[in-house]
């Protein structure tokens, strides 16, 4: 089987799941806590890196603003939690009401045909216009219900998620760290079988040549919204763990350098994959993790660096590159023509 | 004018052509036929520069051309009309061609009059951007855009395609013209027998990405013979 | 035709306007349910923005198209699939990055469950001939393959109306005349409208012909008449009889 027959096949998914499957289960007896909980995050932000990947890299969605959904779910998750006590509502909150906000901003984006370049813009403002006015709601008249907006402050001591049914049972750091995991296992499956599916093939091919896909009769609009609301629905999720993982949330997470990191994170880790969105926000947040330890260069720099070496040298992506590389080590011997067409002639000079 | 020794070229880990040899003088018309995924374009592309060479050189007039830039080609003398078009759909007819004039620099005005006298289709359509030229409109503005440069050869891969019979004559005569006055060498990849016939002195088959003998002429109408040629049957 | 059936495609007064060219002028344009149309004219005409309307692409300026009856003038870019209009384009359109197979099976697999979407998938491979090639990556394919593809892709939906903006493009004179044979074939259950320049193609299929120039339909007859129609000469067939 080819390199690219085996990467689309359910045997490179089944693969990459039992290899995470093994990792979940090995990990938290040979990791401490401290670096548990440093992997939780890496983890966490895996889920929203993988939420762009696919909305960007299978739908041809870019989506400059997905830290708004990750946002809106973590400071849903917040408000609710405060105010109802038990996490089960609220889990389901930071799910559904990003995918609303997807839903409605896709519907006038998809179903008004703005193109492509409006997409970006649009969302890229939304996602400031979210920051700004959070950001404002510093004040204690600023609240939902019991929940304080808590303005540039944030929202601090968010209560943890509990098992449903039982509030004193709340989750530790290494369930949380189980609980990331698995989400992110999850999500990857999830998509995996979506985009082996026929919804899933429409939706690629309306990436690949939309015209072609209308002209057999595929309505793009509802297909794109689909792929951009499940997209706002992962991330809000990612946004719910967030909140969980450090008990706390701010408007930086709306904030440019948010949506920013997280289509770094994609593209150094390869447009087109699920596994390269993972594998690029864990490498980036790793490095930030390392850089931030030393005073000699400034981080940002150091990250403004990488993308440019990575868009020169690596456009495709770390997961791509990679599997070209092993594709050329392990290709047969091109195939010479059978036989000659008969007598080659030397032209007149 | 134009050597081609040993040419081998591919996409990646599928090889097209092997071992192409052929020698085109100045002034000469040669066609190219072949069944389609034979590596007509492929060829063309290579002479171009648009696709790497795997193996061999291709010489220009003299120089080693085999690693040259397309553009440096270009102001060698070289000029390409690709199958499908590629026009400038944003910039409007006129500019398009003044785009092919940018090479010789020459005044704007006179070089298009003289360039509409061949074209004279093109004439109504100067102002409306290109992308809204109808696909046969496209495939003239893309002649007279490589003509615009005052090439010394001409590499044409189906250039009739899309285009009605009698601009096709027109077309036709129009390359004769210009090979005979103008010592225009010309390589006219067409599946187009008519065509073929009227414009190129020597017609040479490409069958799975080798270079055939010379056809000649009499088989030129013969369908039955023809299919032997490009070893494709009805 | 017999009064009282409804024609598959009619055209009432059709016009189109943009950029200041009247592309369409008035085009009455009448098609029964599996009909055989060839559609010739200069270039620059008005033929492909003509499929352009029938496919929605285009909207009319005035005038209406009933295809089955039915006015479908103002059309969602989705609609022609739907409702069983099928277009080859002239610049080939297809899943360029997706395989030959799943470009075909995408076609398919929107009015068909999935087994049933396979064997159609692999039926309609064989009937152009890319079956062998069914694994390649559509881009890569030369240019009269993509052709072959299309067809295949069109095919695969089976729609009562197909549209083919010059299919014999590209292909050498042995794959015109398979193309010719297939399109017969096709037309014993499917209506076709064909527009093409290949004079010897067109011999080979039409019975009737619709000449368009400049927007307008100014004849409409058999192949032999039209051939050796005086206006028709002069303003495209140029001097060689063909």
């Amino acid at each position: 089987m080819t390199l690219t027959g085996f990467t689309t096949s359910w045997k490179s998914a089944a693969v990459t799941l039992a290899l995470g499957i093994v990792l979940l289960a090995a990990l938290p007896s040979v990791l401490d806590d401290y670096t548990l909980l440093q992997m939780t995050i890496y983890l966490v932000m895996s889920v929203l890196a993988v939420s762009l990947g696919f909305i960007w890299g299978y739908s041809g969605i870019l989506c400059f603003g997905q830290a708004a959904f990750f946002g809106l779910g973590a400071y849903t998750y917040a408000i609710a939690v405060v105010n109802m006590n038990d996490s089960t509502v609220p889990l389901l909150l930071s799910i559904v009401v990003p995918a609303l906000f997807a839903a409605v901003l896709g519907y006038v984006i998809f179903y008004g045909r703005l193109s492509d370049v409006y997409m970006g813009v649009i969302t890229l403002t939304v996602t400031l216009i979210l920051f700004n006015m959070i950001n404002s709601t510093a004040g204690p008249e600023w609240k939902i219900g019991n929940a304080p907006l808590g303005g540039f402050n944030g929202i601090p001591a968010i209560p943890p998620l509990n098992w449903p049914g039982n509030i004193d049972e709340t989750i530790t750091p290494r369930g949380m760290f189980n609980l990331s995991f698995g989400v992110l296992l999850a999500v990857y499956a999830g998509l995996r079988w979506l985009i082996a599916s026929r919804i899933g093939h429409v939706i690629i091919a309306i990436k690949e040549n939309e015209q072609r896909a209308q002209l057999l009769g595929y309505d793009a609009r509802a297909y794109k919204l689909f792929a951009f609301t499940l997209g706002g629905a992962i991330a809000g999720l990612a946004g719910c763990l967030f909140a969980n993982w450090g008990a706390f949330t701010s408007p930086t997470i709306f904030g440019l350098a948010q949506s920013a990191q997280i289509i770094i994170w994609v593209i150094v880790g390869g447009l087109g994959t699920l596994v390269g969105p993972v594998v690029g926000c864990m490498l980036i947040q790793w490095l930030t993790t390392q850089i931030g330890t030393q005073q000699t260069f400034n981080s940002n720099l150091v990250l403004g660096a990488i993308l440019v070496v990575f868009v020169l040298l690596v456009p495709r992506g770390l997961v791509p590159s990679l599997g070209d590389l092993l594709a050329r080590l392990f290709r047969r011997r091109p195939v010479e023509p059978a036989e000659p067409v008969g007598r080659v002639e030397e032209g007149r000079a | 004018m134009l050597t081609i020794q040993g040419l081998s070229a591919g996409y990646g880990a599928i090889p097209v052509l092997h071992h192409i040899t052929a020698t085109i003088a100045a002034g000469e018309s040669v066609g190219i036929l072949g069944h389609n995924g034979m590596g007509k374009t492929t060829l063309l592309r290579c002479l171009i520069g648009a696709l790497r060479v795997t193996a061999g050189s291709v010489g220009f007039e003299g120089h080693d051309v085999t690693r040259l830039a397309p553009h440096a080609r270009a102001r060698l003398g070289m000029a390409y009309v690709p199958q499908g078009r590629e026009i400038f759909a944003s910039l409007s007819t006129l500019d398009n061609l003044r785009m092919g004039l940018v090479k010789t620099g020459e005044r704007s005005k006179d070089a298009i009059d003289a360039l509409l006298a061949h074209f004279p289709r093109l004439k109504p359509l100067l102002d409306r951007p290109g992308g809204s030229l109808s696909g046969g409109e496209q495939q003239l503005l893309a002649l007279a855009r490589a003509l615009a440069g005052k090439p010394k050869l001409l590499l044409l891969d189906e250039p009739t395609e899309g285009i009605q019979p009698s601009i096709i004559e027109e077309i036709g005569e129009t390359l004769t013209r210009l090979r005979d006055e103008l010592g225009l060498t010309i390589v006219l990849v067409e599946q187009n027998l008519d065509f073929i016939a009227t414009v190129s002195q020597r017609v040479l088959v490409i069958k799975r990405g080798q270079l055939g003998a010379e056809i000649p002429r009499e088989h030129l109408d013969d369908l039955a013979l023809m299919s032997e040629y490009t070893g494709v049957h009805a | 035709m017999t009064a009282g059936v409804t024609p598959l495609l009619q055209t009432h007064d059709l016009n189109v306007r943009f950029g200041g060219v009247h592309a369409t002028r008035d085009v009455n344009f009448t098609l029964a349910e599996a009909e055989l149309r060839c559609v010739i004219g200069p270039n620059g005409a008005g033929k492909s923005t003509f499929f352009k309307l029938l496919t929605g692409q285009v909207k009319p300026t005035s005038g209406r198209i009933l295809f089955r009856g039915k006015d479908i003038s103002k059309m969602q870019p989705h609609d022609p699939g739907r409702l069983g209009i099928g277009i080859k384009t002239q610049v080939p359109s297809l899943f360029n990055g997706l395989s030959v197979w799943e470009n075909v099976w995408l076609s398919a697999r929107r009015t068909n469950p999935p087994k049933i979407a396979n064997d159609v998938t692999r039926q309609t491979l064989e009937r152009v001939g890319m079956l062998a090639d069914s694994k390649a990556i559509t881009g890569t394919l030369a240019h009269g393959q993509r052709q072959w593809v299309e067809l295949g892709v069109v095919l695969a939906a089976d729609p009562p109306l197909i549209l083919l903006d010059e299919p014999a493009a590209g292909m050498s004179d042995a794959e015109v005349m398979r193309t010719a044979e297939l399109i017969l074939e096709i037309n014993r259950q499917h209506a076709l409208v064909v527009v093409e320049h290949d004079m010897s193609f067109i011999r080979m299929i039409a019975k009737k012909v619709t000449v368009l120039h400049q927007g307008q339909v100014i004849r409409e007859d058999v192949p032999d008449r039209i051939m050796s129609d005086p206006l028709v000469q002069q303003i495209y067939l140029g001097k060689k009889a063909h």
